[in-house]
This record gives C-alpha cells, structure tokens and sequence, in this order.
C-alpha cells in the first residue's frame, strides 16, 4: 500500500479489513460445509491424523491457502516479510512446539481465537488468553536470554 | 465436491485476510505480544474484525436445520477446559512468539517460497506427528 498518509494517520485500516475479511471466510465454511474453520486441526487431520473418509475438504482448503498466498505473493508482495531476526534453529523449536501445542490445546489462532471466541465457548477463551499471556511471557523472556538478533 | 469447492474457496479468502491484515509478516505479531516495549495493537483489530463478523453471522446461521453442504453440523461439543487445553495452548503461545508464525499465515506463507516459513511448517507438521505418538501411547482425552 503507497498511501502514506492514509497508513500513517489509520495504521489499523488494513488489520481490520482483513480481519473482516478473515470472519467472512470463516462465517462462509460454517454456512456451506458446517464447519469451524481451524487451521491446525485441518492440517493435522490432513496429514497425521486418521481422518478416514474426511481428509479430501482438508486438502481443498490447504490448497486454496496455498493459491491465497500465490496471489498475495503477485498482488501484494510485501505481505511477506521471510521472518524474525532469529537463528534458524529457533524455527524449528518453534514449529515443534507449535505443532505439538495446537492438536494438544485442539486449536490454535483460527479454531480457538476466531471461530471459538465468536460462539462464546468458554473453552476457546481460555485457550486464547493462556495462548496471548504464554505469548507475551515468551517474548519478554526470549528477549532477555538474547534470542531475538 | 460442493464441498471441497467452498472450502477451496474459503482457504483464498481466509490467506487474502490474513495477507491484507498483515498477519503474515512475524514481525507484527511479534510487536503485538512485545507489550513492554513499542506495542503494535494490529492483531487485536484482526481479531476484532474477524470475530464481530462470526459473532452476528453465526447467530444467523446455525438458526438453519443444516449447512447448506452437508447433511449436518460439525461443530465442536466439547466444554470442558481441562488441563490438555490450558497446557496445549500455553506451548503454542511460545512457539507463536519464538517464530511470530501460527497455522494459518505459516501455511500461506509457503507460497512465498521463503525458507524461513518452510523450516517452520516442517517443524510444525513434525511436532503434530509427535503429538500422534505421545497420544497413542497415552491416550490424552483433549
């Protein structure tokens, strides 16, 4: 986006345009399929888990991310930013702890923090503020031990 | 088929929210959960969005008998906060602050063909594989 001062004076428009976006996709899948839009529990039931039978949706929405992302990679470039200053191992510590926590917790920013917080499932909520707070803990800690470059 | 289409299309509309919003740059995710220093409110406007738009709609929809897809809803039953849940999402909040990547923007950020995203997702589906093991093993009610 060129527009200076519209990024300068409202450096929120665009959050919350895709956030809007992001609930109209999610109100799409639940009207349509009658499901919670999740990313890691559609991810883990398309690739570890035995789903028998239930793996085919899975696959359509991944590649459907996939052909978001090379759309955004043509008309937004900038969408990508390639990662933190952080050594590589740091990635994968994080993938692991990512990927164990999300089917261990039953979802992740998505299932929990969207969908699950939008049907007021007390479960999701505390899944949410434990993620933020564990989040926040995180990157105080992180910094302090000299993780972030 | 109609519906691996809807969720085809749904996946191009949830990777241009998130890519618009901004959520698939790991710095500002990381500059929203970075409170002590210059805090950056973004995802809180993602997440407002998004949720103020599922909060009315899903009000709307689930007044229908059935998805219009599918014979029935699959929505999750469970309620119970137990200690799997609070454990599970505490890990995942490190792991969102070491890389500043969850499921979804990882996922779309594969197209981005960098190699930062793709240790990442690797990492990622490796570390749900042991989950796989650990819970046949001990059978973690969730």
């Amino acid at each position: 986006m060129e527009n200076y001062y519209l990024q300068y004076y409202l450096p929120y428009y665009l959050p919350l345009i895709g956030g809007l976006l992001i609930g109209a996709a999610v109100s799409l899948m639940l009207v349509l399929n009658g499901r919670v839009t999740g990313v890691s529990g559609i991810i883990y039931g398309a690739t570890v888990a035995s789903t028998k039978g239930d793996k085919a949706w899975r696959w359509y929405f991944i590649s459907g991310m996939l052909v978001g992302g090379f759309i955004l990679k043509v008309l937004k470039p900038d969408a990508f930013s390639g990662g933190l200053p952080t050594q590589d191992w740091t990635l994968v510590v994080a993938g692991l702890l990512v990927g164990f926590g999300t089917v261990l917790g039953s979802g992740c920013t998505s299932g929990h923090g969207v969908c699950g917080t939008s049907r007021l499932s007390l479960r999701s909520l505390a899944a949410t503020v434990t993620f933020i707070l564990a989040g926040v803990i995180a990157v105080y800690v992180f910094r302090r031990l000299g993780v972030f470059l | 088929m109609k519906n691996n289409v809807a969720a085809l299309v749904v996946g191009i509309f949830f990777a241009m929210g998130l890519g618009i919003s901004g959520m698939t740059r790991p710095e500002k995710v990381f500059g929203f959960l970075d409170i002590f220093r210059s805090w950056d409110a973004s995802l809180i406007f993602v997440m407002a969005g998004a949720v103020i738009v599922h909060f009315i709609a899903f009000r709307f929809i689930v007044r229908r008998k059935s998805p219009l897809f599918s014979a029935k809803w699959h929505l999750p039953t469970n309620t119970e906060i137990t200690f799997p849940l609070i454990a599970g999402s505490f890990l995942f909040g490190v792991g969102w602050a070491l890389a500043g990547y969850c499921p979804g923007p990882a996922l779309v950020s594969l197209a981005s063909f960098q190699s930062r995203p793709i240790i990442f997702f690797v990492s990622m589906i490796f570390g749900m594989f042991l989950f796989r093991l650990v819970d046949r093993r001990f059978n973690i009610k969730r």
